[in-house]
């Protein structure tokens, strides 16, 4: 249980971190939308500083698309404020409900890695508060090392106060979109091959219980940004979760069905069509509660990135042993990612093919199944991504992240996460 | 289309900062940011015009204790143009305790919550009445309607706020003018933030500037945000004195 402190203004930040926080350890940590599902945005200390109120826009140019604002502004709010001038998020993960700091703490990533790299890219600058040496700006000029452990450094080098981003144009709300129903995995990097490089987004659903020569089966979807069509900001249309399950509504039974069901639903192998924005980029955002669809007990996300050389192979292997554990869920993602370098030390993207999938929450079975894929992962030297890591071992991350230590170096010493704590014992 | 002009007084309020997003979202318009902390106001504007880059935003700063200053301010906002909307959003939520052992907080705290809000409302009323348009919007309380032993004095001020609301909507009944009084339960804000650590249930920001905004909109005399407070109020005002002593409130 994390115990809140209100942060509305930067003078909320350095009231908070100069004065002597609980015992017995005396740190704390920013917290955004707390979208991360596991415990990177949890204090070790159980206090955070909720920065949510702090959301405002320092300033924007509507010429140049470059926007500066309080690290507490959601990308949804951000949304709403760039859309109607014509400008768009550069990189956006898959839900916009997750603060700018959030954003540039996790170097999130989105459809679009291929060609815009991480959110990180974007930024041109941050300001921190740093506990000694009180306000700072960086930049990949102005204190570079301390930019680089703050993207992706999961809120630890100080608590990010503001963020200039450079938006890309847009003409319209909507997105070409196209789907594409394919096979088996063989299928999928053969699409990915073909179409990801002239594409904006490319993404692929898959069934990961299908089995044999139908592993890997699923939708590949493409997009692009329309060039004609309205530029309003759409509000939320959210539908709440209309009961809250005890138990799990995903289990075996379910899920083969539903992912049988789900890789059909779409009859013909080629559509194209003309989406709005939000339900190209934010599906699950509509559904206000969907995690608990996952009963009482919850899920846990397991994501992994393997490097192009042993992609094909290891993905197949991650499947097969997914699929004989008769575990997983239906939000299993798969999109290869390019090769545009991020600035940030601890960012998860690698050039290869990354795997996210959600598993309810069932022990000991789930860590037995992590221990097999973790291995696999990293005997290919793959990694996990920590906004959705709970389980990560410190051997793991330290091999994966093995510049891990120059964020430690920089780390503020009153942040601490129990992420942190966890691996780099 | 002409902008509208509104005033707001107190602009650094998280209500009335609200209340300015809705309106600059609506339509772009011509905002004046009356505050005590022009650092703060300063990045609110930024904010605002972030937001509405045609809408133009004004930060001005004045003694709000002071009578001759606050008409001074409020001759110079409405010497050029008049005024559609002006709200009157400050205050100050004090520690009771702290107003019952130290008579200079009683004493500022009834100033700020009271007296303030009447003298910047006063001074609009004077302009609203030469052009009879206008609307003037006064942020009152719930706690204003009852006094009760956990907040009284915040409670008096603002009171005194509606007695005096009640005034000038009987003076300006029957003219262009429109008086409202609003009175919000208590709003998840930084104010009561104090409140939020032992459990109490507040009101959204967003449902309660909503309802402020369209209050003023309609002309709507009296509004309590969120609205179940009406309810609520009416049974607390009308408690016999032997029931109500015993309420730990």
């Amino acid at each position: 249980m994390q115990h809140a402190n209100e942060i509305c203004w930067p003078q909320d930040v350095s009231n908070h971190m100069t004065q002597s926080l609980c015992q017995p350890i005396n740190s704390t940590l920013a917290f955004g939308m707390g979208r991360s599902y596991g415990d990177s945005c949890l204090a070790v200390s159980d206090q955070v500083l909720l920065m949510r109120g702090m959301d405002r826009m320092l300033s924007a140019n509507w010429e140049d698309g470059v926007i500066h604002a309080h690290a507490g502004l959601t990308l949804d709010q951000l949304i709403n404020i760039t859309l109607p001038q014509g400008w768009f998020l550069p990189v956006t993960p898959g839900t916009r409900f997750v603060t700018l700091g959030g954003a540039v703490a996790n170097d999130v990533h989105g459809k679009n890695h291929h060609s815009m790299g991480t959110f990180g890219r974007h930024v041109s600058k941050l300001t921190l508060f740093r506990s000694v040496e009180g306000e700072v700006t960086c930049s990949a000029d102005q204190q570079p090392d301390l930019f680089a452990a703050t993207v992706g450094g999961l809120g630890l080098t100080g608590v990010i106060l503001s963020v200039e981003l450079q938006l890309q144009r847009v003409i319209s709300n909507q997105i070409n979109q196209r789907c594409i129903k394919f096979g088996n995995l063989e299928e999928f990097f053969a699409l990915s091959e073909q179409y990801s490089s002239s594409n904006e987004y490319s993404v692929a659903w898959i069934d990961c219980l299908a089995r044999n020569k139908k592993t890997g089966r699923g939708h590949y979807l493409l997009g692009n940004h329309a060039k004609q069509g309205a530029l309003h900001a759409m509000k939320k249309t959210r539908i709440k979760m209309p009961f809250d399950p005890s138990v799990s509504m995903i289990n075996k039974a379910t899920l083969k069905s539903f992912n049988a069901l789900y890789y059909h639903r779409q009859i013909r192998k080629d559509i194209q069509s003309l989406v709005r924005y939000d339900s190209f980029f934010y599906p699950l955002d509509a559904i206000s509660g969907w995690n608990k669809m996952y009963g009482k007990q919850g899920f846990q996300q397991y994501q992994c990135v393997i490097p192009d050389d042993s992609a094909r192979e290891v993905i197949l292997a991650i499947l097969n042993e997914i699929s004989r554990s008769g575990t997983g869920s239906f939000l299993a993602v798969l999109k290869q990612f390019g090769n545009l370098p991020s600035p940030g030390i601890l960012s998860f993207p690698m050039s290869g093919a990354t795997l996210a999938l959600d598993f309810p929450q069932r022990e000991p079975e789930n860590m037995r199944l992590f221990e097999k894929l973790d291995a696999l992962v990293h005997e290919a030297r793959g990694r996990l991504y920590p906004a959705k890591d709970a389980h990560m071992s410190a051997v793991h991350f330290q091999r994966a992240y093995p510049n891990w230590q120059r964020v430690e170096n920089l780390r503020d010493p009153r942040l601490l996460s129990r992420f942190w704590q966890r691996v780099t014992q | 289309m002409t902008r509208k002009r509104i005033v707001i007084v107190g602009a650094t309020s998280a209500i009335a900062e609200q209340c300015a997003r809705l309106w600059v979202a609506q339509s772009p318009v011509d905002l004046v940011l009356v505050a005590r902390n022009v650092n703060k106001a300063s990045v609110i504007a930024s904010d605002l015009k972030a937001r509405s880059p045609d809408s133009v935003i004004e930060v001005l700063q004045t003694d709000f204790l002071d009578a001759v200053a606050i008409k001074k301010l409020v001759d110079t906002i409405t010497q050029d143009r008049v005024v559609d909307i002006a709200l009157i959003a400050h205050g100050s939520l004090p520690n009771q305790k702290g107003c019952e052992q130290d008579l200079e907080l009683n004493q500022s705290t009834l100033q700020l919550n009271a007296i303030s809000p009447v003298l910047f409302a006063e001074a609009f009323a004077m302009h609203m009445e030469k052009t009879n348009s206008g609307t003037l919007a006064l942020i009152g309380s719930v706690a204003g309607d009852r006094g009760r032993k956990s907040n009284y004095v915040y409670g008096a001020a603002k009171g005194l706020v509606t007695r005096y609301a009640q005034g000038l909507q009987h003076r300006f009944a029957n003219t262009g003018i429109k008086v409202v009084l609003i009175k919000p339960g208590p709003t998840d804000t930084p104010m009561t933030s104090h409140l939020k650590k032992s459990g109490a249930n507040l009101a959204s920001l967003d449902c309660v500037a909503e309802e402020i905004v369209s209050s003023i909109e309609s002309g709507k005399r009296v509004l309590y945000t969120p609205k179940k407070w009406s309810v609520i109020m009416m049974i607390i005002r009308h408690l016999p004195h032997f029931v109500f002593k015993r309420l730990e409130i």
